[in-house]
């Protein structure tokens, strides 16, 4: 291990030194490009799906005069080749316009996009952090508590956390604060009242507490019984000193590369939290659109989706470079 | 692959030594009699309406041993239907799955090369999607019908599948029996459906299992939702979400119950004596990758 680092540090002296800046910036770039034919496979398949689709959006219950229909088509470009259709869509993609929404006749699918995103972005976000100011320490403690009560006690409701779907701790969230003891609304969104939000947040973050937890308590025992570790000790540093300096960084690289899916799933996840709890964010849009077989805006929901998702893994992974010191060297980050 | 008895046998006694593995099995077990077979034993259909008994609390009602729904429906029924549809939708996706899965990988495996590259490419590129959007997209675009979720959660599922299924014909197609089958005339399709995927269904199988409760939790989101299974069909999901909306304490109890110790229980009493099956599996994968490099080096070289 000495050896090799050591090694790293005498082959870096030979190659022309750039600054860290520089390199993470070309780093982040290179991830960047890798990330745009994703966005296109994305974009294309969801696009070519809907238009498979038997019957389209303007089918309703009593068929609309064919007159009428065709002049709803020609509106919406619906009468033109595939290809073109496929043309300006992506065109509207670049310069931000998702296109019109067939249901919400008054809006366009960007303004939908803009109302719901500030909403699930405030619950998403809000439930990460819950999640990793309660789940990495919570991990720690166990850890450090190996085998003691506080470490089974920390497990078994980590087990029970990751084992039970968002659409079960909901309603019983609901049911137990709003309407046996009262503590907090039910449902509903009201800006500036942050009552609302905890029963979201909650639920959201439990799933990812649970695992967080786990994630921590495993990868931290195993680094404590690494060799530096011992090393550490015997040289008789402090034990929040090799805790915090020589263990931890090491620990996280796991739980790191693990925030990447959490993303995911607490994106998913708030597909359930906002249909449940009445939020207007961009999962309930995507729900109700997918009911009404609103084509643009469901296409317009998963783009955004992908793109966050997207986004999410490529910070986890920055950050994930940013703790791992050879990762840093090797790649000249 | 001669060890395959030996192997079932210490997988057997293996399980036979692991009591929370037995527990969840026989959890397991009495759930798929009751949603089989419990239906028939009760005297409710899962749709039809009790007009005399609505909200009935449970034990109140002749017969309905668990109340009934806001509309008179016996709760008891509804939720072995559920059940039923739920692990009915699941093992179905899950074949759905396996069949595509196995035969992508078998091909990719077996033909290797260029087309086996094209091949793992689209996987590669399918596993970057965020999936759950996509089969909302496709049961969106192909209405909402127990058959458009079977397939559009098959057609996602499949990915894991085929690269393990690759992996392993990967290995196998440098057997001696490919060979002898390869000398004795047999065309490719015949050496993939005949030779190469029946010699990797034990992982496959393996394999297949765990994937069941992941897609019992992907079918009941989507029917939460109201984008799975619709009323007057029952699944879990659904009944969950029905409890959750109108708050019906019973109707909510019961089914998360039933879900939760539905997927818990498979997830438990699969994993067990499956982890070695896989394990096993990849190590011998390795083993004849390795073996497969040498020998092309050799007859390089």
């Amino acid at each position: 291990m000495h050896n090799k680092s050591g090694f790293a540090e005498a082959a870096s002296f030979f190659v022309p030194a750039q600054p860290v800046i520089v390199t993470m910036l070309a780093y982040v770039a290179r991830r960047l490009l890798g990330a745009i034919p994703t966005l296109a496979v994305i974009v294309t398949l969801s696009f070519v799906m809907t238009r498979l689709a038997p019957g389209g959006p303007f089918d309703e219950e009593q068929a609309l005069p064919p007159e009428i229909r065709a002049n709803l088509e020609a509106a919406y470009g619906l009468d033109q080749p595939m290809a073109v259709q496929f043309g300006r869509y992506v065109a509207g993609l670049l310069r931000g316009d998702f296109g019109p929404s067939y249901k919400f006749r008054d809006f366009t699918v960007t303004e939908l996009i803009a109302s719901g995103l500030p909403v699930s972005l405030t619950i998403g976000a809000a439930a990460m952090l819950l999640a990793i100011t309660l789940g990495i320490p919570a991990g720690i403690w166990a850890a450090l508590r190996q085998d003691r009560l506080a470490d089974r006690l920390v497990m078994s409701l980590a087990v029970a956390g990751i084992s039970v779907p968002v659409f079960v701790i909901a309603p019983f969230l609901a049911l137990v604060f709003g309407i046996w003891v009262h503590w907090l609304p039910v449902a509903g969104w009201t800006p500036g009242r942050p009552g609302d939000l905890v029963l979201p947040v909650v639920t959201l973050a439990l799933p990812v507490i649970a695992y967080l937890a786990r994630l921590t308590r495993g990868s931290l025992l195993e680094v404590l019984r690494a060799p530096w570790i011992r090393a550490a000790r015997a040289r008789g540093l402090p034990p929040h000193r090799i805790l915090l300096v020589h263990a931890l960084p090491g620990a996280l690289l796991p739980v790191v590369s693990y925030l990447g899916p959490a993303v995911a799933a607490v994106l998913t996840g708030s597909l359930v939290v906002e249909t449940i709890f009445g939020l207007p964010g961009m999962g309930r849009h995507l729900v109700q659109g997918a009911l009404n077989r609103d084509y643009t805006l469901v296409m317009g929901m998963v783009i955004v989706y992908a793109t966050l998702m997207i986004t999410m893994n490529l910070m986890a992974d920055l950050v994930y470079a940013w703790l791992d010191p050879r990762i840093r060297r090797e790649r000249r980050l | 692959m001669s060890g395959r008895g030996g192997l079932w046998r210490d997988a057997l006694s293996r399980l036979a030594g692991n009591r929370v593995a037995l527990v969840s099995l026989a959890i397991l077990a009495l759930m798929v009699v009751a949603a089989v077979v419990g239906p028939f034993l009760l005297d409710y259909r899962e749709d039809q309406i009790d007009w005399a008994h609505m909200a009935a609390p449970p034990l109140s009602a002749q017969g309905h041993w668990l109340g009934t729904d806001r509309l008179g429906r016996d709760l008891l029924v509804r939720t072995l239907y559920g059940l039923r549809v739920s692990m009915g939708i699941a093992l179905l996706a899950t074949l759905v799955s396996l069949a595509i899965g196995v035969s992508w990988g078998a091909v990719a495996g077996y033909l290797r090369g260029r087309t086996d590259a094209l091949m793992m490419r689209v996987v590669d590129v399918l596993y970057a999607l965020p999936q759950v959007f996509f089969v909302i997209i496709l049961t969106v675009v192909f209405g909402r019908s127990p058959a458009t979720l079977l397939v559009a959660i098959g057609a996602f599922g499949w990915l894991t599948m085929a690269r393990i299924v690759r992996g392993q014909a990967l290995a196998l197609r440098e057997r001696e029996f490919v060979e002898a089958a390869i000398v004795g005339g047999a065309g490719t399709a015949r050496i993939v459906t005949r030779h190469i995927i029946p010699n990797l269904l034990g992982p496959v199988i393996v394999f297949a299992t765990l994937t069941v409760p992941q897609v019992i939790l992907v079918e009941s989101f989507l029917s939460f939702l109201g984008i799975g299974i619709q009323e007057p069909l029952a699944s879990l999901g659904n009944l969950i979400a029905d409890g959750a909306v109108e708050m019906e304490t019973l109707c909510l109890l019961l089914a998360s119950c039933c879900w939760c110790s539905a997927s818990t229980s498979w997830a438990t009493a699969c994993a067990t004596p499956s982890i070695r099956g896989i394990t096993d599996g990849a190590a011998r994968d390795q083993q004849a990758d390795g073996g497969f490099r040498r020998t092309t080096r050799h007859s390089r070289g």
